[in-house]
């Protein structure tokens, strides 16, 4: 097989924590210190309270759909055999809304408010894609 | 009450239309020159009386810097004395217009080219790569490749989507939209989609893009370029065609996530726009909207206040907007149907009308324009009252 392999994420100074946790199979979100507001992606500067001040904190992982949209047309070779998947936005129990795919569902059976939970796809070696499915009854 | 300075200070005096879509006979620098000479020439001026060049570059011009001054050295212009490259995405036509009438109004100049063009489409590729549409717009940001989303058709449809969940706006809604501009196009001979009719059947049955867009419910794409000639009310009397006076303008800029807003700069645009015309909704005779998606034009409408919020969606599926209905949006199929050239698509139909020029899409009554132009996600929004009559 010589299948164009999906483009990984750009791993930037700024979203280095969030990877590397993620590697752990763990989800956090940066956190502002100033006014305590989870944010996602991470950013420089608070846009609530202006403050540079922040830090990472780990989340449930548990959150709801906020949005969705199914990607049919192929921007990339990569996910030609992907097609029709959803990309969703979700509202993290925290607050912060993190875009990701939905897995594990098929794409007519989403809805906006669905509870879905993190699972984590190691896509190489060094690298962990946090993604979401359809939350699960507590065992 | 006084009335503003700006109002009807300005007007367009010429319009410069370079042929649309699939073309390449140029590039993105040589579609502006000959937009710029067509609406000279449409305007019965010449290089020489141009002391000002605004321009918008779309996709294209991104390894050209100062786009403006580009422009200026393509055409061999001489002592300009306004000159900027403006970039509010699709909310830059009108404000070029905006800062063109300004500028004359404060007298610092006199006769000003107001420029759109983009060469996003490479001529077909014997084989192998194909240059489409999608991959033209297709841009990724940052790591969200890695989840496969890509481009600005899945940025609207997650807000689309919302405003489906929380106003109950349904597919059929979008879809009557674009039937209504696919209606008019057929009136225009320059639209792209002219021959193309469409039916709600049809509207459906066609592919998806990123769901819940259809085909349909996406702009098109296309090479070419746009201009208008901008000069003072008063020398706008003397010239070859009927004047189109500025009567009134307004931005509007939100922030925010648009997934929550659901709502276009235009709550913020309109008042000041109407309020320097004298005019109320009711006056508008013709309207043409930023119709990136199908869901622009039913969020734009909301806005304006021609519907209550979230209630554009069983607005437009009454087909009021389309030919013979009792409101005329997009006349020329807007860029659903005609062609896009960003936000200078709306500017250009609502001049053809006010002209006169509409041919079998003319409106009957045509003395006032509202148009809108809007940039990013709902994230910038721009707003021209246009009027056949001096203010």
């Amino acid at each position: 097989m010589t299948a164009v392999a999906r483009p990984l994420p750009q791993i930037t100074p700024e979203m280095a924590p969030f990877w590397e946790a993620a590697r752990r199979h763990e989800l956090v979100v940066q956190r502002c210190a100033g006014c305590g507001a989870h944010r996602f992606p991470a950013r420089e500067l608070c846009s609530r309270c202006l403050s540079r001040e922040a830090g990472w904190e780990r989340v449930s992982g548990r959150g709801q759909v906020f949005s969705f949209a199914i990607m049919h047309q192929v921007y990339h070779t990569a996910f030609a055999d992907a097609v029709p998947y959803a990309i969703v936005v979700v509202e993290l129990d925290e607050g912060a809304r993190m875009l990701s795919n939905l897995v594990e569902c098929p794409t007519d059976a989403i809805v906006i408010g669905m509870p879905v939970e993190v699972v984590f796809e190691d896509v190489a070696p060094d690298v962990t894609l946090p993604k979401f499915r359809p939350r699960r009854a507590a065992a | 009450m006084p009335s503003d300075p700006l109002r009807g200070a300005a007007a367009i005096v010429g319009l410069g239309v370079t042929p649309q879509g699939k073309v390449y006979h140029t590039g993105a620098l040589g579609f502006a020159v000959d937009a710029v000479k067509l609406a000279l020439e449409d305007a019965g001026l010449t290089r020489e009386d141009l002391d000002g060049v605004l321009l918008n570059p779309g996709l294209a011009w991104a390894d050209l810097g100062m786009g403006s001054f580009q422009l200026q050295q393509a055409m061999g212009l001489r002592n300009l004395r306004l000159s900027a490259t403006m970039n509010l995405g699709g909310a830059t036509a009108c404000a070029m217009i905006q800062h063109a009438s300004q500028a004359i109004a404060a007298g610092l100049a006199t006769t000003v080219a107001c420029v759109f063009s983009d060469m996003p489409l490479k001529p077909p590729a014997p084989k192998g790569d194909r240059a489409s549409a999608a991959s033209a717009y297709g841009f990724a940001r940052g790591w969200e490749q890695a989840y496969g989303f890509f481009g600005v058709n899945a940025m609207y449809a997650l807000v689309a989507r919302r405003h489906m969940h929380r106003y109950g706006t349904t597919q059929d809604h979008l879809g009557s939209v674009a039937i209504a501009q696919r209606r008019w196009a057929a009136l225009n001979p320059a639209a792209q989609l002219r021959e193309q009719a469409l039916t709600l059947d049809d509207y459906h049955r066609s592919r998806w893009i990123v769901e819940p867009f259809h085909l349909f419910d996406c702009c098109l794409v296309s090479n070419g370029g746009l201009a208008v000639i901008v000069t003072s009310a008063e020398r706008a009397r003397n010239l070859r065609r009927p004047p189109v006076y500025l009567w009134g303008m307004g931005q509007g800029h939100l922030g925010g996530d648009p997934a929550d807003t659901l709502t276009s700069g235009a709550v913020l645009a309109r008042e000041p726009a109407f309020r320097m015309a004298q005019i109320t909704l009711r006056d508008v005779d013709v309207v043409e909207l930023y119709d990136c998606y199908t869901f622009t034009v039913v969020v734009t409408l909301e806005d304006y206040g021609f519907c209550a919020k979230g209630e554009g969606g069983p607005f437009v599926a009454e087909q009021v907007t389309g030919p013979g209905g009792r409101l005329a949006v997009n006349t020329g199929g807007g860029q659903l149907a005609s062609f896009y050239m960003w936000g200078m698509t709306p500017v250009s139909e609502a001049v053809i009308q006010l002209r006169g020029d509409g041919g079998e899409r003319q409106v009957p009554r045509h003395d006032v324009a509202l148009v809108s132009g809007n940039g990013g996600i709902l994230s910038t929004h721009s707003t021209l009252v246009l009027s056949r009559l001096p203010a």
